[in-house]
């Protein structure tokens, strides 16, 4: 127990257990089918649980798993059956709260997949080859959101973007009709 | 990879999510990975592919070799870009392609301008990037950059350095080692994550050097630093020095007054390093545990079930050492068995198992009947253990323990959880005479209507073992037969071989046996038909000599006295001829060294097949080995075996360790060896034993070793006689010799010529407690008055000074070597006296109870007084001389 406080993954699924964004930082598990067992079973362990108030936490396969759930969003964030549960759940808050400032608290499934980008940064800011870089959400969203937002007229771009893609989805569900 | 999503889509209703990576594709995407190369770079779009390409890898897609240098050298042009925000997709997605040493240099030194950039967010990414992707040879270039950027005045910059630095740490030591001095400036820093960033660093960088560690523990921790995580690195790391400190001496342990304040701390987080830290320290006392487990107890009322599952698993683990301290927190425990997390309530469950006292068993399980139902089996699985160890404890509660156990074996559940619910019940009927026949019938029960053929073929032979042996063997039988109407081929043999076992042990039952036994002539299965054939022909020897009956008895019932594995092998060799298999030459000598495991000090071993008379199956096994050695066969019957004692520091050329086998009238060593040199094959293994300190023994046998090769196990052997029951003590010298040959590592083969060698081994001792075995009594009161009050012998010792009262009493149980009853060895925590239960049985096969009375007064003098009763009174007398001398 010298060793640096740890983080073995963490996790972005939707309500079906699929992948949004997942980061592993360990060889724990070390092929695709590895990990997606493991995000499987971590899934079916934890879908059932009420995860929406307070963050719940599960132990299993000498992981530690805490999780968090809004929308039809699953945080996650593993770690080894040593670690400080207290420092996981921070590391989980901080991601969890840093994604509800970036995307102005819509945090669900769709508007997560239109904002990848900022989720990949996101979890780039947070974890650093399994070593904290960052708890505190407000500050893990300003590094994100600086490249987003002082960048050359990206406010103005971001908005007809983002009008482009409501008209696609319009677009794409009448014809579906 | 398919595309989930894109499925999703196919139903075509409503409600179907909507993605923007919907239809996807990767080849499609490369496509577009085209618009990098364009001389006028769209940002927002370029921005939008890289997206879409870490989309494809996050999903599981991967590129080829030639698809993902491609792309790495489309992104390289990017750079080209002022676009900050494109700037943040490059670095990311040139981490996640992890290009090659060659196509490194490509970005090298657009990186490098980045580092030097005036842009914080630029420098912070561009260290990360290349530090992540660099090789040794272009650290060397940069080290300049990272030394000043760890003391960097932005924190994020100084963090990316620092945390740089920690991955590097892994495969340059000697370049980061150098940074110490900027490192330790960054320790000081006012922003919070650099410090811990920085601390972690140090601390990595010196953990090698003690000293070193132990200054840096003892000037942080008169506070600076500022960081929840940093104070957490830092309780680590004291626990670490008070480890490596480990004076046990009484007296202040050094740091506890700073761990103590961390309890204080604000930060939860904080609070619960502290905690567990202190939990965890060696040799913990109560009074140091007591502040530690009053903000534990809070923390389990808490309204985050992360900080009730922190506190109730670091309880558990507590209970496990400290049962006493943790009963504080029985009320708080009890009520989260109804927690909505089912791991909080399982650790609660099981930790209320390990802390409670007698009285309130029957009421916890109560409470856990209605629990069991809606947890998962692997949660049920520790349950069970629990319930397992608490019967032990509490051998007078078996009743209601065995009555929950058969319940739960009555439930659905798979296959690892009626294992060990079977395993639990075979191990209470072993060390709980009580328990016996009520156990059986819970599992004869249990294989009328069990799905599992390897649990109904263990729990046969195993009924096949204990059930002649019961007070009316012929209730059993309906059962067994059942099986072999009702089962499959495999229950069918093993419930015929159980009831020849019944017809062969218990004279009365055999006719109505051969008639079951008969019946099964008929069977479809050939091997249930062969079996019942056998069985029939043997034991029908009708009233014949006693002597061929035994012989039959031992032909079908005995246990080979050969290895296993060395029946496996010898049989695998063995091809087809004229010449029929001769067990006889199979080798007896154990090869392997699966006797001499160590078996965790109060481990319960499990197991259907492991035998019930004797206490543990070790002591089996031993005797089967020593039995094949005709030097000692004429020693009688083994009476105990110690745990293996080890001669030899760890690490060393030669490994030894020592195990005493105790005979009425004889002493035998077996030397565990072990040759750790690949270069070295040893033979003609010997232990010269000076026995000049244990005047009673005289040498009668020395077993040398044959030859030892390297990391292959052997066990070389020396007998002594001693004084027929007398409890003989004494001190012995070891001095291994042998004759040492060089082995060729390329070949394995070793030279001819050997040179004569000895190794000095320490010494060994037999003391009085080698003669008693443990054995318990489930219930100590009954055993107790049963005894002779003539035999008891009554006087007072005192002690001396102690550092506790639990550990007098556990220094006086270790003397006498016997089994502690009733739970009575823990000693509750500030308690002025105590009385504990012993129970034992002394070579000559002489039972022995042992009442002790222990008090404490104030300047820690220990007083006691020793009752015992024995079926010999010169026994008792024998068992205060142990105590007067020890």
């Amino acid at each position: 127990m010298e060793s640096c406080p740890s983080i073995k993954n963490i996790l972005l699924l939707d309500s079906d257990g699929k992948r949004v964004a997942v980061k592993y930082y360990t060889d724990d598990w070390p092929t695709l089918a590895a990990k997606l067992a493991f995000e499987n079973s971590v899934y079916t362990k934890t879908h059932k649980t009420n995860a929406r108030s307070e963050a719940e936490i599960i132990m299993f396969d000498n992981h530690i798993v805490v999780y968090k759930f809004i929308q039809d969003l699953h945080f996650f964030v593993t770690g080894g059956d040593e670690e400080n549960e207290l420092i996981l759940a921070t590391v989980l808050q901080g991601f969890f709260d840093a994604v509800g400032l970036l995307l102005r608290n819509n945090v669900d499934k769709r508007t997560a997949l239109e904002n990848l980008d900022l989720i990949l940064l996101c979890l780039d800011e947070i974890v650093d080859g399994g070593i904290v870089l960052e708890t505190e959400a407000s500050v893990i969203a300003g590094k994100v959101a600086t490249n987003s937002l002082d960048g050359s007229g990206s406010f103005s771009e971001q908005t007809i973007s983002q009008a482009l893609a409501t008209a696609r989805e319009h677009l794409a569900r009448s014809l579906l009709k | 990879m398919a595309q989930p999503l894109v499925k999703k889509d196919d139903d075509g209703d409503d409600e179907m999510d909507y993605s923007p990576f919907l239809g996807i594709e990767k080849g499609a995407v490369l496509q577009e990975a085209r618009a990098f190369h364009d001389p006028q770079l769209d940002a927002r779009r370029c921005s939008q592919v890289i997206t879409k390409l870490l989309y494809l890898l996050n999903q599981g897609e991967t590129f080829t070799k030639v698809e993902a240098t491609e792309v790495f050298f489309a992104v390289t042009k990017l750079f080209q870009s002022k676009d900050t925000g494109l700037r943040r997709m490059v670095y990311l997605i040139i981490k996640e392609l992890s290009p090659s040493n060659d196509e490194v240099i490509i970005v090298t030194s657009s990186l490098m301008k980045d580092m030097n950039s005036k842009t914080d967010m630029y420098r912070a990414n561009a260290i990360r990037v290349l530090c992540r992707i660099t090789d040794g040879t272009l650290l060397t270039q940069i080290e300049r950059y990272l030394k000043q950027a760890i003391v960097d005045k932005n924190p994020v910059v100084a963090s990316a350095a620092l945390v740089s630095g920690i991955h590097l740490l892994q495969t340059n030591p000697e370049i980061v080692k150098r940074w110490s001095n900027e490192v330790q400036e960054a320790v000081q820093s006012r922003a919070a994550l650099v410090q811990f960033h920085a601390l972690a660093l140090l601390h990595q960088i010196r953990q090698n050097d003690r000293l070193a560690v132990s200054k840096l523990v003892t000037s942080l921790t008169k506070g600076s630093v500022r960081s929840p995580l940093a104070q957490c690195l830092l309780i680590r790391y004291t626990s670490q020095v008070i480890r490596e400190t480990n004076n046990s001496q009484s007296g202040e342990r050094p740091f506890f007054d700073f761990l103590e304040s961390c309890l204080r701390h604000k930060a939860e987080m904080v609070i619960f390093e502290a905690a567990r830290a202190i939990t965890e320290l060696t040799g913990v006392t109560n009074r140091e545990l007591t502040p530690a487990i009053t903000v534990l107890q809070l923390f389990l009322s808490s309204s985050k079930p992360v900080l009730r599952f922190a506190a109730v698993r670091t309880l558990n683990k507590v209970a496990m050492t400290h049962p006493l301290a943790v009963t504080n927190c029985n009320i708080d425990m009890e009520s989260l068995i109804s927690d909505q997390n089912r791991s909080i309530a399982t650790l609660a469950i099981t930790t209320l198992l390990k802390t409670g006292n007698e009285s309130s068993v029957d009421r916890l399980m109560k409470q856990i009947t209605n629990f069991m139902s809606d947890i998962a089996d692997e949660f049920k699985i520790v349950v069970v253990e629990a319930i397992r160890s608490l019967c032990l404890k509490f051998p007078l509660k078996y009743r209601s323990l065995m009555n929950f156990l058969s319940n739960i074996l009555r439930e659905e559940g798979g296959f690892e959880y009626k294992k060990a619910i079977v395993d639990s019940i075979v191990i209470l009927i072993r060390d709980i005479p009580d328990a016996k026949e009520n156990g059986l019938i819970h599992l004869c029960e249990f294989i009328e209507d069990c799905e599992f053929t390897y649990l109904s073929t263990q729990i046969l032979h195993f009924l096949g073992n204990e059930g002649p042996k019961t007070s009316d063997p012929s209730k059993y039988i309906r059962y067994i037969y059942n099986r072999v109407i009702l089962e499959n081929a495999t229950v069918r043999a093993a419930a015929v071989s159980t009831l020849a076992k019944f017809g062969a042990l218990v004279g009365s039952l055999k006719p109505r046996i051969f008639v079951l036994l008969r019946r099964c002539l008929f069977d479809i299965d050939d091997e249930v038909r062969d079996r019942a054939t056998l069985y029939l022909n043997t034991l029908q020897g009708d009233d014949s000599i006693g002597e061929t009956d035994n012989d039959v008895k031992e032909f079908l019932f005995g246990s080979l006295d050969v290895p296993l594995s060395n029946l496996e092998t010898s049989l695998q060799n063995y091809e087809p001829s004229e010449e029929p298999f001769d067990i006889s030459s199979v080798p007896k000598e154990v090869k392997s060294q699966p006797l001499t495991e160590k078996k965790a000090p109060g481990k319960v071993p499990t197991g259907l097949g492991a035998p019930i008379s004797n206490p543990t199956p070790t002591v089996d096994a031993y005797e089967k080995l020593i039995s094949s050695i005709p030097e000692f066969s004429s020693f009688g019957k083994l009476f105990k075996s110690s745990a293996p004692v080890e001669l030899t520091e760890a690490e060393t050329e030669y490994a030894v360790s020592v195990v005493k086998h105790i005979f009425d009238g004889h002493v035998v060593f077996q030397y565990n060896c072990t040759n750790t040199i690949p270069e070295q094959l040893l033979e003609n293994v010997t232990v010269f034993v000076d026995a000049s300190e244990a005047e009673e023994f005289s040498e009668v046998v020395l077993k040398p070793l044959r030859s030892l090769p390297y990391d292959s196990p052997g066990q070389t052997f020396v007998a002594f006689e001693k004084p027929e029951g007398v409890p003989a003590v004494g001190k012995f010298s070891n001095l291994l010799k042998f004759i040492v040959k060089e082995v060729d590592p390329a070949t394995g083969e070793a030279e001819d010529e050997g040179v004569e060698d000895e190794y000095q081994l320490e010494d060994l001792e037999i003391v009085a407690a080698d003669y008693i075995l443990k054995v318990g009594v489930s219930n100590f009161r009954n055993a107790w008055e049963s005894m002779d009050p003539d035999s008891e012998r009554v006087d007072e010792y005192g002690l001396g000074a102690r550092e506790s009262l639990a550990e007098a009493v556990s220094a006086v149980i270790n003397l006498l070597g016997m089994q502690p009853c009733e739970g009575t060895d823990v000693v509750p925590s500030n308690s002025r006296s105590h009385s504990c239960l012993l129970s034992g049985i002394f070579i000559g096969n002489v039972k022995v109870l042992v009442r002790l009375s222990f008090g404490i007064d104030g300047p820690k003098q220990v007083a006691m007084k020793l009752t015992v009763r024995s079926d010999d009174p010169a026994i008792s007398d024998a068992i205060h001389e142990i105590v007067a001398n020890g």
